[in-house]
């Protein structure tokens, strides 16, 4: 599948790149680390480098601290990474957002994947100021008018203008279902290019989200990678049910997990069928993994799945 | 007023026609507002959107009302202030993020929309905020838009 888009994108983007080729992709979720230590991101990104072709680094996720996006990204790049730089809104106003989009193109990141981003109140800040200025569709436009006019929200030129692969997220899982197939329409309008989608725990679901973007011709517009991850125990799959925003986990997945003898090998396995059935599932380019604290699994999770990544 | 808010979205048509008249009888007044003075204008029009904006719609006057592209429900209810449709964390039974009890506000615009004849309003991007409109009149700042003040 290749789908159409400006040939302006994504000129600094090995990741366009394969996506353009046909390639069915894996980018990876890194959790950047509580640490000043280059070598503390380092020795996770080791554990992805030989299976993944991009590398996702989180902005604050969950609204908790952590090293930032941007330092992140800005490591790994000068080591040879493909990284996508995740932006949420929840922290950031337009001027600093746009500030970090030119200093991100600078050092050589080539995507960046535009959220709002969770509320401050689910964080370990729950007292912070929650900034929402832009949300993710508003960011969007900004991002691509920096990088297509070459000018700031503000009208403003830009000298150089940052060559961004331009990202957003969906959730085909969460109310008004209906509505979700626009919504990733609007965030395609808004200048979207690849999507990365909540975790998949309901394939049948997706078979129905897919549907429709189909029928709205949205996989033709935009690469759509679907986001995966292992569960580590029938516990802990009912406490991200409940506590982390946006995840569904059908009872039946539960039920699997709890009547497995060893819960975070069946975790896995689960894991690697969805992947399988997603492949089935025409119109979708890759698959996004997130394997909180499991980083480790990851290559493992990818390799049995039968997909092996170029070197990024 | 949020059970008038709910009310809004269950009759969004009737709000939508209601609010075309509303429109309708603005701009037939627009001269004889230009001529009084649109600053003149501008604090008494807030008052009487705050009051009645406030009561149906729970109207936060953001001074930039979208009204008509998000099924008569005011996204700026939304915790995050978002205006261009739900956040990805909204509960399965349709509860917000950060308020549980309370309905996500893009549930109801979503169904407010289709109830209404504008119904390709909420797949528009809609452009951020002017953090400078803040407590004006929104009625005021759709005139001057139209006259490219």
């Amino acid at each position: 599948m290749t789908a159409e888009i400006s040939p302006l994108s994504g000129e600094g983007s090995r990741f366009a790149r394969l996506l353009r080729s046909g390639k069915f992709v894996v980018t990876a979720e890194l959790a950047p680390p509580d640490s000043a230590d280059p070598e503390d991101t380092y020795r996770r990104a080791v554990l992805l480098a030989d299976v993944v072709d991009a590398i996702n680094a989180t902005d604050a996720s969950g609204a908790n601290c952590h090293m930032s996006s941007m330092g992140v990204c800005a490591l790994l790049t000068r080591e040879g990474y493909e990284t996508i730089l995740q932006i949420s809104c929840r922290d950031r106003n337009r001027i600093a957002i746009q500030g970090d989009v030119l200093g991100a193109a600078a050092m050589g990141v080539g995507n960046v994947l535009c959220l709002t981003g969770d509320g401050v109140k689910i964080g370990d800040h729950p007292d912070a100021k929650p900034v929402f200025d832009l949300d993710s569709v508003s960011l969007l436009e900004a991002v691509r008018k920096m990088r297509d006019e070459g000018r700031f929200l503000s009208g403003r030129v830009i000298a150089a203008p940052p060559r961004m692969f331009l990202g957003a997220a969906e959730n085909p899982f969460a109310p008004p279902l209906d509505f979700r197939p626009m919504r990733l329409a609007k965030k395609i309008a808004a200048g979207a290019q690849f999507v990365q989608t909540q975790y998949c725990f309901d394939v049948p679901r997706l078979v129905e989200f897919m549907d429709a973007v189909r029928q709205l011709g949205l996989h033709q517009r935009c690469f759509i990678l679907i986001g995966v991850g292992p569960l580590a125990s029938a516990r802990s799959a009912r406490w991200i049910r409940s506590n982390v925003p946006g995840v569904h986990i059908p009872d039946h997945v539960i039920k699997r997990l709890e009547g497995s003898a060893d819960e975070r090998r069946e975790g896995r396995r689960i894991c690697i069928e969805i992947i399988q059935q997603v492949r089935e599932i025409p119109g979708i380019a890759g698959i996004h993994v997130m394997a909180y604290r499991q980083e480790g699994w990851v290559a493992e999770i990818v390799r049995e799945a039968g997909l092996c990544a170029s070197p990024t | 007023m949020y059970v008038l808010r709910l009310a809004a979205t269950r009759f969004a048509a009737f709000c939508e026609a209601a609010y075309g008249v509303v429109e309708a009888v603005m701009h037939g007044l627009e001269p004889l507002a230009r001529r009084v003075g649109y600053d003149r204008l501008e604090r008494p029009m807030a008052a009487v959107e705050s009051v009645t904006k406030g009561l149906i719609f729970d109207c936060r006057m953001c001074g930039q009302c979208i009204l008509s592209d998000t099924g008569m429900t005011c996204p700026m209810n939304c915790p995050k202030k978002m205006r261009n449709g739900p956040c990805g964390g909204v509960r399965q039974d349709g509860g917000c993020e950060l308020a549980p009890t309370m309905r996500c506000v893009w549930m109801e615009a979503w169904t407010g929309s289709r109830r209404m004849r504008n119904k390709a309003g909420i797949a528009k991007p809609q452009p951020p905020l002017d953090n400078r409109r803040w407590g004006r009149s929104a009625w005021i700042g759709h005139l001057r838009e139209r006259r490219g003040e």
